[in-house]
């Protein structure tokens, strides 16, 4: 399987990107992520297309609107998707570590 | 070489547990979430109210560089025991986040050495997996943000 590949072409593009940034703390439709950029709206269909077609996205039916999400099962396997997190805890502590070693020898 | 801190997220569950290992004394460690300004300067945010005791709250606020609020957040402090446990909740404000209640705790492995266990409980499955992404979903965009930086000053 080629997800690693799909996924790492689904992000290189800013425009994706902004997108899983939108959709990553609630679903929202075609029209309402379109309203976000100045790109034409078929290029930004395309953008969903692409999103989806490498399961980054999930698409849900709410009667006649098409609710775009992240796909946490899909994300999950992908371990960069946990990695930030890990690493902003990481960088954290880390700070937290040196800053109490100064704190310690003054 | 072996990771210090480590986060375990179980598929389908509404909690995490993120553990670190420090080379600190455990009651340097629990100072370090007690007093406003060393939190402050590992934290990276400003400590507007810090009550270290049973039922106190506290709450935290970060500016950017032109002085807008980039971050807010705030809670209740249910129990704190000295040197061994935190038990309190989070929020986020203006945000879809909703209240999560996180348990610290905090271990002696030698004099020098110590353990922080924090044990955090969401609201449900989905905005646990959302929570995680989180750090993804900003990660990407100030990513981008600095290609563009950089590529700006290229032209």
């Amino acid at each position: 399987m080629n997800l690693r590949r799909d996924v790492f072409q689904a992000i290189a593009d800013p425009t994706r990107r902004a997108i899983l940034l939108l959709v990553a703390t609630q679903s929202m439709t075609a029209g309402a992520i379109a309203s976000n950029f100045d790109t034409a709206r078929p290029t930004v269909s395309k953008h969903l297309q692409i999103l989806t077609e490498c399961e980054l996205l999930e698409q849900k039916q709410d009667g006649r609107e098409i609710y775009y999400h992240l796909n946490p099962k899909k994300m999950k396997k992908v371990a960069e998707f946990i990695e930030p997190f890990r690493k902003m805890w990481d960088d954290r502590f880390n700070r937290l570590e040196s800053v109490m070693k100064k704190y310690k020898t003054k | 070489m072996e990771q210090k801190t480590k986060i375990h997220a179980e598929d389908g569950k509404q909690e995490i547990t993120i553990t670190r290992e420090f080379d600190l004394p455990v009651e340097l460690v629990f100072k370090a979430y007690t007093e406003p300004e060393l939190l402050e300067q590992w934290m990276g945010t400003k400590v507007l109210k810090l009550e270290n005791k049973n039922h106190g709250s506290y709450a935290f606020e970060t500016k950017n560089a032109e002085g807008k609020v980039v971050f807010k957040a705030n809670g209740v402090i249910h129990e704190t025991i000295p040197d061994q446990k935190i038990t309190r909740t989070f929020e986020m404000e203006n945000s879809p986040f909703e209240v999560q209640i996180e348990f610290l705790e905090f271990e002696k492995l030698t004099n020098d050495t110590s353990k922080l266990t924090i044990h955090t409980i969401y609201r449900s499955i989905p905005l646990r997996d959302q929570m995680l992404q989180l750090p993804f979903a900003k990660g990407i965009n100030w990513a981008h943000n600095r290609l563009q930086d950089v590529a700006s000053k290229l032209k």
